[in-house]
């Protein structure tokens, strides 16, 4: 019995076991091991990504269903570990830089990754929580790794003190749920909701915990924490918030809701159609006023989930799948867009101001060409992959009745495009300003220039993503 | 039945006062005894309940570590706690209202209080019945068992807390003197002692 369920949860085991060696490993050698590591780790999550991704099946759940392993949580742990080895290799040449090149980075992030994979595969509300905590306390020791830049170490405490309220208001929910439905597992919570209705208690517990979450995905009124954090955290740690959490939490949500309240589908979809309408009108307008590019990312990343939930507010299986589509494409986006944003600098200096883009085309027509290509697909202007990302989750939207939210959602599209154009025009008719006079990495140049050929090339099949992510949401609704 | 009643009511209402002084007391200090006296009732209403593990635990984990850490953090910390609360006044008025509409809010959630029928069955049969095992062997049993998967998760959490601590305030210092104890024991006539020739009438 026991060793079924270890079989099935051997990539994480084997992901935990490679972070303590690698502890253990940084903390007894002599020379400061930092980049070895993290080198290392990248390698190590994309060969972990092919396993998990090509493993032959296993069992489905371990652990009384505490665990589960189906395509749907596949298709989020490849997303999670690829993105997250993209971070690693291109934190290596900024972490080193600001001499923040620490062994312990990378075994954090690989502890954080764990949590993640724990929580798009949970099964009980337990579960659940112990890998959404696992995964955040990496991140909150990461967001102030900086620990002598006070913004960092404000980053750090503000994204700890929102992240407790949050975990504190999902566990409320949760125990109110345990309390009314008598058992923490999915399944069980999914069989009381079938014979009794949903009842007051179960109602508040989800509502609770639908808030604790939005808090994790930054979706608004819960998105207060996102641009501070964004912008005090060390940049590469900035990108890893913004990609891989960012899919762990949504995933996690639609199996909550899908596994657990799928009968109080009626309940939860008005809750996500409204967490999806303010993010996207707050993430585009708030947005406007920014001209630190890290802020402006946050906001960003709060628009895109505005999106993202409402692929899932639609409520059936072509919303779950066209939000996986959607999360892909947003983190591949995300990945070349810093990798861009890390080699802002000027004299060996960060620059984060977007002014400093001023006439950026005249320098370096590549890397500008290759930014103005994902700002327009962030924006979801045709014909780049962005805007069939969109494009879908609306047409799920409408299908599945709510289109007044779709209407919602190109107005919102529109205003947001304004700061992502600004960026272009920026580049490209901007005033001269002190230029960036970084050299970036070939590493970098690859990272951006293969992100952008992605958002160009991708509309012809959009590289088979489609049919995975509809046998991934197909096996999380069947 | 009625022994039991009355030491329920006993550490209950001990318990609800106590921790009112809590957050009445000027004192900071005076707080921390009254929450350790809260924590005694509350182990007391867990004997009472049959769980004697966990008062057990509340008793010697809660009083004996947590609380004791708690009472030494705010003797050596100055904190200056009346300003902390001069704060407070600023916004009790709105605070009121918000604790107002929460608690409206509680009671009418209370008021169409169901449980789904086969819950409280649902919630009981995880544990083992109390006459057959001791609570400390059921304890036992579902943490190493059934839910080994969360147990050994909470110790990567541990684990992951005990990184960031280390790494987010840990300082080599280089001005301190250190002892290495095997330089120490290498250490002999040769190295430890330095052979001078003075002059006589002259000072090293």
């Amino acid at each position: 019995m026991l060793s079924n369920d270890i079989y099935v949860i051997l990539p994480e085991l084997v992901i935990v076991g490679v972070a303590i060696a690698a502890l253990m490993f940084g903390v007894y050698s002599r020379r400061e091991q930092g980049g070895n590591v993290l080198t290392f780790m990248a390698l190590f999550f994309v060969g972990m990504g092919f396993w998990v991704a090509y493993r032959p099946p296993v069992g489905d759940t371990a652990f009384d269903g505490m665990f589960i392993n189906d395509g749907f949580a596949r298709f989020a742990k490849v997303a999670i570990l690829w993105s997250g080895a993209a971070v690693l290799l291109l934190a290596r040449p900024y972490l080193t830089r600001l001499k923040l090149l620490k062994y312990e980075f990378p075994v954090l992030v690989a502890l954080a990754t764990v949590g993640m994979m724990m929580m798009v595969s949970a099964g009980d509300m337990i579960a659940l929580y112990m890998g959404l905590e696992l995964q955040s306390l990496a991140l909150y020791v990461i967001a102030a790794f900086n620990r002598d830049s006070l913004k960092s170490s404000e980053a750090g405490l503000k994204y700890f003190v929102l992240g407790a309220l949050s975990s504190g208001l999902l566990l409320y929910g949760a125990s109110l749920v345990y309390g009314f439905a008598g058992t923490t597992g999915f399944a069980g919570i999914s069989q009381v909701i079938t014979d009794n209705g949903m009842s007051m208690g179960i109602l508040f517990g989800l509502v609770f915990m639908a808030a604790g979450i939005a808090f994790k995905v930054s979706a608004a009124p819960f998105h207060m924490w996102t641009p501070d954090v964004y912008e005090g955290s060390p940049t590469p740690v900035t990108a890893f918030f913004a990609s891989a959490p960012k899919v762990a939490a949504m995933v996690m949500l639609t199996r909550l809701l899908y596994d657990a309240f799928g009968d109080a589908m009626h309940d939860w979809r008005q809750l996500l159609a409204i967490l999806s309408l303010a993010s996207m009108f707050i993430g585009a307008v708030a947005a406007i006023g920014q001209t630190n590019i890290k802020r402006l990312m946050a906001y960003s990343s709060i628009g895109h989930m505005g999106f993202a939930l409402m692929g899932l507010a639609a409520g059936n299986q072509m919303g779950v799948q066209y939000m996986l589509i959607y999360m892909s494409i947003y983190v591949t986006t995300n990945i070349g867009v810093f990798a861009f944003i890390l080699n802002m600098e000027r004299d060996g200096q960060p620059v984060t101001d977007i002014k400093a883009l001023g006439q950026l085309s005249k320098i370096q027509p590549g890397r500008a060409l290759a930014l103005a290509v994902l700002m327009f697909s962030l924006a979801g202007i045709p014909p780049l992959v962005g805007f069939f990302a969109k494009f879908y989750v609306l047409s799920a939207a409408v299908d599945a009745g709510l289109t007044w939210l779709a209407v919602a959602g190109v107005i919102a599209s529109v205003i947001g495009a304004f700061y992502y154009l600004r960026i272009v025009y920026l580049m490209y008719f901007g005033e001269d300003a002190d230029t960036l006079n970084g050299r970036m990495p070939m590493l970098h140049m690859a990272f951006l220039g293969v992100s952008a050929a992605i958002m160009v090339l991708g509309i012809v099949n959009m590289f088979g993503i489609e049919g995975m992510a509809a046998s991934a949401a197909a096996s999380l609704l069947n | 039945m009625v022994i039991a009643a009355l030491a329920f009511y006993l550490f209950a209402g001990v318990a609800v006062a106590s921790a009112l002084m809590v957050t009445l007391s000027r004192n900071p200090v005076h707080s921390v005894l009254w929450l350790i006296l809260t924590f005694f009732s509350a182990a007391g209403l867990f004997v009472i309940m049959g769980a004697e593990f966990v008062a057990m635990l509340l008793v010697i984990v809660y009083v004996g570590a947590v609380m004791v850490l708690f009472l030494f953090v705010v003797m050596m910390m100055d904190v200056d706690f009346a300003e902390l609360k001069s704060g407070m006044t600023k916004y009790i008025r709105i605070g009121t209202l918000l604790g107002i509409v929460l608690l409206v809010e509680l009671v009418t959630a209370i008021g169409i209080w169901a449980f789904p029928e086969g819950a409280l069955d649902m919630r009981q049969a995880v544990t083992p019945a109390p006459g057959d095992v001791e609570n400390t062997v059921a304890i036992g049993q579902l943490l190493y068992t059934k839910y080994v998967y969360l147990f050994q998760t909470a110790g990567l959490i541990l684990l992951v807390a005990m990184i960031g601590a280390i790494v987010l305030t840990m300082r080599h210092r280089k001005d301190v003197k250190r002892q290495n104890i095997i330089e120490q024991i290498y250490r002999d006539a040769d190295t430890a002692i330095e052979l001078k020739d003075l002059e006589s009438g002259q000072g090293l």
